[in-house]
């Protein structure tokens, strides 16, 4: 009986390491498949490779790029630009979730205002910033800055307030003030909102970033995707899309990893 | 000999809503002696709730005074949840008191740490809470609770979350450590047999605004443990006797 239910265990178990390694071929097929059809639609004239460029055009562009000595200028301007936006973003966002819990008259005069802010589509303020701070990294920055913090104040706070009412009352009962409340119990139990709010926030300050190059900036991805359209170098925007792909998966992961580390 | 350690004179209290003035408590006297147990039983709503906030100074009463003996520290809560920590180990969640109140030290340390050993959860010390039953939740809660080493326990239900059985069991345990620990205790309940099975006084409580209905001094041999008393011939004598007061 026992032998059985554990030759069938086995089973499960190898037919559950036979479904994983079929879905990580898969995901490396599929990538070498679009790839492949790509560049072989290009060199049999499916479609116009002008138009749509192909990966070895896409790939001798990086090249050359890293030649001239500008690839990495264009990739630390925005790395630097959203690294910033996020933290400076996050801190923000994160540190006005704090203050609006601590007061919650405060809170409930400002939520139509946090309501407003958060639907407003930030990317409209990109004229007012130029005006306001120049055009240069500045304004990007801020750009985005305005798209990741709103969000991290809203979910935050959300997060805050899903403390029970009765688990505050236990604390007072031990004797606990507001801030020994908020640093005991509010704050560890609001952790995986955080760790959620800080991957949506990564991804916003990458929005604000290339929208903010669209607008004003010498240097930056998004700023090669623009100049590239403009001068209709489709090799150079496709070139730029994907290191774009790579550096926002990388950054994305990076926040994944901090993920597990808090989660044990 | 034995002091008065809680009382509380002529107290009412009013809740304030936007629909109305609701007076939860009508001129609520009655006092608690060192070491006694007692058994505050009502309906449901009727505000024994608000007699332990106020008594634990969560609450002002409207009118009348509360004494109590000591401070508030001298007072531990548990709740009908446990309301343990997640992320905490056994052991933190029971040194959680100690932190909040910055009394935590070698001394105390060691002291909370013992009442796990005693009670038979030393093995679980490491372990989060969400391993253990939920019995077992309510007595990590107790000794939280023990930790601070308060004189007055005050029980808001403290079992009614848990299944039938864990509830018989863990009322057991928990009536033998406050025992064994010589503390006094304030118990609110709905449960009848919940009441005389543990208590040495019963308050009856009225509906809104409450008030005391009748007072009952519980003559069942004080060394039975509340299992052993749910035997005694006198237990369904006093359980209808609560029972026809709630009722009418």
């Amino acid at each position: 009986m026992n032998d059985r239910a554990s030759f069938q265990h086995l089973e499960y178990l190898k037919r559950l390491k036979r479904r994983e390694r079929l879905i990580r071929f898969m995901r490396v097929f599929v990538l070498i498949f679009v790839i492949a059809l790509w560049e072989i639609g290009a060199r049999i004239g499916w479609f116009d490779p002008f138009i749509m460029s192909s990966p070895a055009r896409v790939l001798n562009t990086i090249i050359n790029l890293y030649n001239e000595g500008t690839l990495f200028l264009h990739i630390g301007t925005t790395l630097y630009e959203t690294v910033m936006g996020f933290i400076i973003g996050t801190g923000i966002g994160i540190f006005l979730a704090i203050l609006l819990w601590w007061l919650p008259l405060i809170e409930r005069i400002l939520d139509p205002y946090l309501v407003v802010l958060n639907a407003l589509p930030k990317i409209a303020l990109g004229p007012i910033l130029i005006v306001w701070i120049g055009a240069g990294m500045g304004s990007i920055i801020v750009m985005a800055v305005l798209i990741s913090f709103v969000v991290t104040t809203v979910s935050m706070l959300s997060g805050f307030m899903e403390t029970t009412e009765e688990k505050q009352l236990l604390m007072r009962t031990l004797g606990a003030n507001k801030w020994q409340i908020f640093q005991k119990v509010v704050l560890p139990a609001s952790i995986p909102t955080m760790i959620s709010a800080l991957k949506i926030s990564v991804g916003m300050s990458w929005v604000g970033v290339i929208v903010g190059e669209y607008l004003v900036s010498q240097a930056g991805l998004g700023y090669l995707i623009v100049y590239g359209g403009q001068v209709f170098k489709l090799d150079l925007v496709m070139a730029s899309i994907v290191v774009l792909c790579v550096l926002a998966a990388l950054m994305y992961y990076a926040v994944a990893m901090l993920e597990k580390k808090v989660k044990k | 000999m034995h002091s008065t350690l809680v009382s509380l004179d002529a107290v009412s209290l009013s809740y304030h809503t936007k629909q109305g003035e609701t007076q939860a408590i009508d001129n609520l006297s009655f006092s608690v002696e060192e070491g006694e147990f007692v058994a505050l039983v009502g309906p449901s709503g009727c505000g024994k709730t608000t007699v332990l906030s106020i008594i634990m100074g969560l609450l002002k009463p409207s009118s009348g005074s509360v004494h109590t003996n000591g401070e508030r520290t001298n007072m531990g809560y548990m709740l009908q949840h446990d309301h343990l920590l997640d992320w905490r180990s056994v052991e933190r969640n029971v040194l959680l008191s100690l932190e909040v109140q910055h009394r935590l030290n070698a001394d105390t340390r060691k002291k909370a740490l013992a009442l796990l050993d005693t009670y038979g959860l030393s093995e679980f010390r490491q372990a989060k809470p969400n391993a253990l039953s939920g019995g077992m939740r309510q007595k990590v809660a107790l000794i939280r609770t023990l930790a601070t080493e308060p004189q007055l326990l005050l029980l808001d239900e403290p079992f009614s979350a848990l299944d039938y059985q864990t509830r018989l069991r863990i009322a057991d345990e928990v009536y033998g450590i406050i025992k064994n620990e010589n503390k006094t205790a304030i118990l609110v309940t709905h449960d009848i047999s919940e009441a005389v099975s543990m208590a040495d006084r019963i308050l009856v409580f009225s509906k809104r605004p409450s008030h005391i209905k009748c007072c009952f001094t519980i003559d069942i041999d004080k060394k039975l443990s509340p299992l052993q008393r749910r035997n005694d011939p006198k237990f369904f004598s006093y359980f209808h006797r609560v029972w026809e007061e709630l009722d009418t």
